[in-house]
């Protein structure tokens, strides 16, 4: 098979898709959001338990391909702990590596988000990786609208 | 076949000359739009490299011959759908613009609060919104005509829906989404006994198949040249002369009056009232040429050939285990709606992509259909008359590439 499917689809990503981490309502959710991609009927909510400037708690529930659901569930793993200001940045260099040819893939706050790079080299599948991160930024900015991808 | 060359009409066709990562490219998204054989756009060029003039205004020969054309185009799309007169045929940008154009002009003089117009459950978006919006402006209601589990209209459901205040019928011909070919000429006559008119969205329908307007007695037929081998940005509505000479304009300009002053406009005689300003002359022109090349392969060659492609398919990818095909219907097109238990539709588009394989994922603009079966969105391949049994056979180890990928 084409390497660059076999970079897309690495087994974290099939795993994660398959069965979605944090996958489940929050009740004790303080800021709860849509996002939808109406191009392919990708959709989630998301939601957030923040507490003095710290997420405490990330959860989500929805249905999409396997790029949407493994970065919303790889999203919700890694940013428990993390202030409203380091998520910020994160989404930051989260965009730049899955959009720009000399992201710092490296970049150490992404951690194992990383696993995401090869869809850069499917720019149709770029807002399929960014729909939960998307909705992320609309939920830490207090939007009511649901946040859409086109 | 015996006489279906594939190979000879492939070579009509220069897109299918291609490598799409590495790979022939296998196109099997014709239900999205169809490829254009050479002659098509050798005739857009000769028009703009010849011809290029305004139609009806200038007195001079390239003018001339630009209307001379243009109106040849129009008198083929009559004859391929078998209309009594040219004037019946409006050109339109394509068939949702025909059908916005009944919605607006036909819908503002004879829609009125409390009326109801029907539709099915299969149409596609552009068969819907325009009738909502109608609804929103003048308080009529909007009636589905539910489908059954193999994507088949429910007759008797759909012939209950009638009532004193139904006012017209939206069907489509054939659905896009799910391949199934309606029986309009029925639904058409039940909407005839209660004396309400009908629309039929034939945009997925005329590369498929022979239509004939007056034996299916319709009163509106909306129809996309790109689906047809033609150009992009230009189609028609047919309408019953009389019913085009009683409908308003649709939108006023030039070509469309026969006098302006500020006090009172003339409108222009049909179908010309239908199309202010400049129209898609190369466009036009170039829909004929399509319509030329259909009637040279032989629309029962096509279809005979589609019908074959289909079968194969079916049986073919019927043998996939936990894949199951979305649209059974008796009577369908080559279209192969379908998912596939451990993969989601998009991704199952992008590995097919990476081997040149070109289906849709999504929707396929057709919300209301996803939904009665359950599904977020599928994968869809649809024939043309370029495919073959060997592209059915990739298409198929690609799908257990998939598998194994994602199993």
């Amino acid at each position: 098979m084409n390497p660059e499917l076999r970079e897309l689809y690495q087994q974290v990503i099939i795993d994660h898709g398959k069965r979605p981490r944090n996958f489940c309502k929050l009740d004790a959710a303080d800021r709860v959001m849509d996002g939808y991609n109406p191009l392919c009927g990708d959709k989630l909510t998301l939601y957030l338990k923040i507490d003095a400037g710290i997420i405490k708690d990330v959860t989500f529930q929805g249905s999409g391909c396997a790029i949407s659901m493994a970065s919303a569930s790889l999203m919700s793993e890694h940013l428990k702990g993390k202030t409203v200001e380091e998520a910020e940045n994160i989404f930051n260099s989260f965009h730049a590596l899955v959009t720009e040819d000399n992201a710092k893939a490296k970049d150490q706050q992404l951690g194992k988000l990383t696993i995401l790079a090869g869809v850069k080299e499917f720019p149709v599948r770029v807002k399929c990786a960014t729909l939960a991160w998307h909705t992320l930024v609309g939920a830490l900015a207090g939007k009511q609208e649901p946040v859409s991808t086109e | 076949m015996v006489n279906y060359d594939i190979d000879k009409i492939r070579a009509d066709f220069p897109v299918l000359q291609q490598q799409v990562h590495g790979h022939p490219l296998v196109y099997l998204d014709n239900a999205a739009t169809t490829q254009k054989p050479q002659t098509v756009i050798d005739t857009l060029v000769a028009y703009y490299s010849q011809d290029n003039a305004n139609v009806h205004r200038g007195v001079h020969a390239l003018s001339e011959r630009a209307t001379a054309n243009y109106e040849a185009a129009r008198a083929k799309v009559q004859q391929f759908i078998h209309a009594k007169d040219p004037s019946e045929i409006v050109f339109v940008r394509g068939a949702s613009e025909a059908i916005n154009l009944v919605a607006n002009s036909y819908g503002q003089a004879h829609i009125r609060a409390g009326d109801e117009i029907i539709i099915t459950h299969m149409e596609h978006h552009s068969n819907i919104v325009p009738w909502q919006l109608l609804c929103e402006r003048t308080g009529a209601n909007l009636k589905i005509a539910p489908i059954n589990d193999a994507a088949e209209v429910d007759l008797d459901a759909y012939t209950q829906l009638f009532s004193a205040n139904t006012k017209l019928v939206a069907c489509a011909h054939i659905s896009n989404a799910l391949g199934t070919i309606n029986p309009i000429k029925t639904m058409i006559q039940i909407a005839h006994d209660h004396n309400v008119p009908v629309l039929i969205d034939g945009a997925q329908a005329a590369p498929h198949t022979h239509i004939d307007v007056q034996a299916l007695d319709c009163d509106f037929y909306a129809l996309s040249a790109h689906k047809m081998y033609g150009p992009t940005g230009i189609g028609a509505l047919y309408a019953k002369a009389e019913l085009l000479d009683a409908m308003p304009p649709y939108q006023g300009g030039g070509e469309m009056i026969t006098q302006v002053t500020f006090a009172k406009t003339t409108y222009n005689k049909i179908p010309f009232k239908f199309e202010a300003g400049t129209p898609n002359i190369a466009g036009a022109i170039g829909f004929g040429a399509a319509i030329d090349y259909l009637n040279r392969i032989g629309l029962t060659n096509i279809a005979a050939h589609e019908h074959e492609l289909l079968n194969y398919a079916t049986n073919a990818v019927n043998r996939i285990p936990g894949l199951k095909i979305i649209g059974t219907a008796k009577d369908k097109i080559g279209v192969l709606s379908f998912t596939l238990e451990e993969a989601h539709p998009h991704d199952i588009g992008t590995v097919l992509d990476r081997q040149g394989i070109a289906i849709r994922a999504g929707h396929h603009c057709a919300m209301p259909v996803m939904e009665r079966f359950n599904v977020p969105a599928t994968a869809r391949a649809s024939f043309g008359l370029y495919n073959t049994f060997a592209e059915i056979d990739k298409l198929v180890a690609a799908l257990e590439d998939v598998r194994s990928l994602f199993a």
